[in-house]
């Protein structure tokens, strides 16, 4: 069974004290949220799971065929054209150049990129096309687990909802685990099975919320709902602040 | 390969685009012209005057032999520095130790003068070969170095990250993130470090040796044979022109395409 683990993780850079005592475990075909606060060790934490950052104390075990990364802002290659930003993963894992580049350009039809914007510089494209270009990049590896960076946080809403969807119709299929962060409470309900709560200084969790409807039956009104009830939770005011002073 | 061909064929639109440069440069020759009236032929041969005698000299054996021989020092010197430039710069940039000693003794590679240069090597060397290609190593050197620790210091932490989270292997890493990067910084430096090194070559040969561009310059002035001194830099600015607006810059303008 495929899994990530972590189990009391503690992490510090120099003195400061990002992370203390995160527990959690990741199944396959399961999608995890951690929400908290901008600031909070969210980022941090992520990046120790995706062995970006080294594990000091505690441990991390993944056991995912593969893994990859969407970040917050795109992080396209400057000088590469949209499809051979989006083959970037194949070719690492050993893809031939041909079947990687086809492989691209069908991933990129899916995720509403044009034939004409095949071979485009980054520098041409809007911001929007940049994160699909990043999202398609991602999911063109078909990786078992994903990691999601806030994502989302820089897109207008319409684009938000159709690259979540291309998402919900993986998770429903149970071809993908991820693991999300993100500051925005709906589309954690949105899209996970289990939400944790981190604080910061340390960041710490200190609830869990689970969610057992699946994602794809999850109109706006269950999300509406959902998001109304955790807002009235105590530990969430407390942790984002939201009681006015 | 494509890369060649798309040079190619972008070139005779590259070239279209040179009416206006060719309108300043025939601008440029009126205005010598006009200080041939002014000052007579003895101290500004006129340009039809000076290009005669380039025709003629380019007839002469003797003459492309010292062109020869300063094109050879000026390739080897450019050579030299451009293999030591970027490796040093390269393994500068990757540690911050040394980019951080590196400095101080690049400022005082620029700073020192290139005539000080000529006579220390002077000394060193004597008169010939050696020290031509040595005070050449010594001006052009810097410029590419500087280039390629710039172009290592700011590669992008971002990108390097991604990179990681994809499992690029380690040639990919290089040929793929690093290298685009390096190379932009890089391919400016070593234009400039070409013309510093066409420059230097021409000064050192005519302090330093009997023979080159440099040393037939020396003698047209000892007889004051304006228009063969002339002639000889309209040959050293002409070659410059051409390897620069000719070859490099095509490339630049292929290899740069992703630049906003």
């Amino acid at each position: 069974m495929e899994k990530l683990e972590v189990k009391k993780l503690n992490h510090s850079f120099g003195f400061t004290e990002i992370l203390r005592d995160i527990n959690f475990k990741l199944t396959k075909g399961e999608v995890l949220s951690i929400v908290g606060p901008s600031g909070g060790g969210k980022t941090t934490l992520l990046h120790l799971c995706a062995d970006l950052l080294d594990v000091e104390e505690g441990s991390v075990t993944n056991t995912f065929a593969s893994s990859a990364f969407a970040f917050q802002d795109a992080r396209l290659l400057p000088w590469k054209n949209v499809i051979d930003n989006i083959s970037l993963g194949l070719l690492a894992n050993g893809c031939k150049k041909a079947e990687a580049i086809k492989k691209s350009q069908e991933i990129a039809i899916k995720f509403g990129l044009e034939e004409s914007d095949f071979e485009k510089f980054p520098k041409d494209l809007s911001g929007g096309m940049r994160q699909r270009v990043s999202f398609a990049r991602a999911l063109v590896v078909k990786p078992s687990l994903l990691f999601l960076d806030e994502p989302f946080s820089a897109l207008d809403i319409g684009l938000k909802k159709e690259l979540q969807a291309i998402l919900i119709e993986m998770i429903s299929k149970k071809e993908i685990s991820i693991l999300f962060i993100t500051h925005d409470l709906m589309e954690a309900i949105r899209l996970s099975d289990e939400i944790l709560l981190l604080k910061a200084d340390p960041g710490h969790i200190v609830k869990k919320f689970s969610y057992s409807l699946a994602q794809n039956e999850r109109d706006d009104k269950y999300v509406y709902g959902e998001s109304a009830k955790i807002l009235q939770d105590e530990e969430i005011i407390d942790t984002f602040e939201l009681e006015l002073k | 390969m494509n890369f060649v061909i798309k040079i190619l064929k972008d070139f005779p639109a590259y070239l279209w685009s040179g009416w206006g440069s060719i309108a300043s440069i025939f601008l440029f020759i009126a205005l010598w012209d006009m200080g041939n009236q002014i000052y007579g032929d003895l101290v500004l041969p006129s340009p039809l005057e000076t290009f005669q005698t380039l025709w003629l000299m380019l007839q002469d054996k003797e003459i492309i032999g010292e062109i020869n021989t300063t094109l050879y020092r000026a390739s080897v010197g450019f050579g030299v520095s451009l293999a030591l430039g970027s490796i040093l710069g390269l393994i500068a940039g990757f540690f911050v130790t040394a980019s951080m000693m590196s400095r101080p003794i690049v400022t005082i590679l620029v700073g020192m003068p290139p005539i000080a240069w000529i006579v220390l090597a002077m000394i060193w060397f004597g008169m010939g070969d050696e020290t031509v290609i040595f005070t050449v190593i010594v001006a052009s050197f810097p410029i590419i170095f500087v280039g390629a620790l710039q172009g290592t210091r700011t590669l992008d932490g971002d990108l390097k990250e991604m990179a990681v989270s994809f499992k690029l292997p380690w040639h990919m890493k290089f040929l793929d993130v690093y290298f685009p990067h390096i190379f932009s910084y890089l391919f400016p430096a070593c234009v400039s470090g070409l013309g510093m090194a066409w420059k230097i070559v021409v000064m050192a040969e005519l302090l330093a040796t009997s023979d080159g561009i440099g040393a037939t310059l020396g003698v047209a002035r000892s007889q004051l044979d304006t228009p063969t001194a002339l002639a000889l830099v309209v040959i050293m600015i002409g070659s410059l022109m051409f390897v620069e607006y000719i070859i490099l810059e095509p490339i630049k303008r292929e290899v740069e395409l992703w630049r906003s």
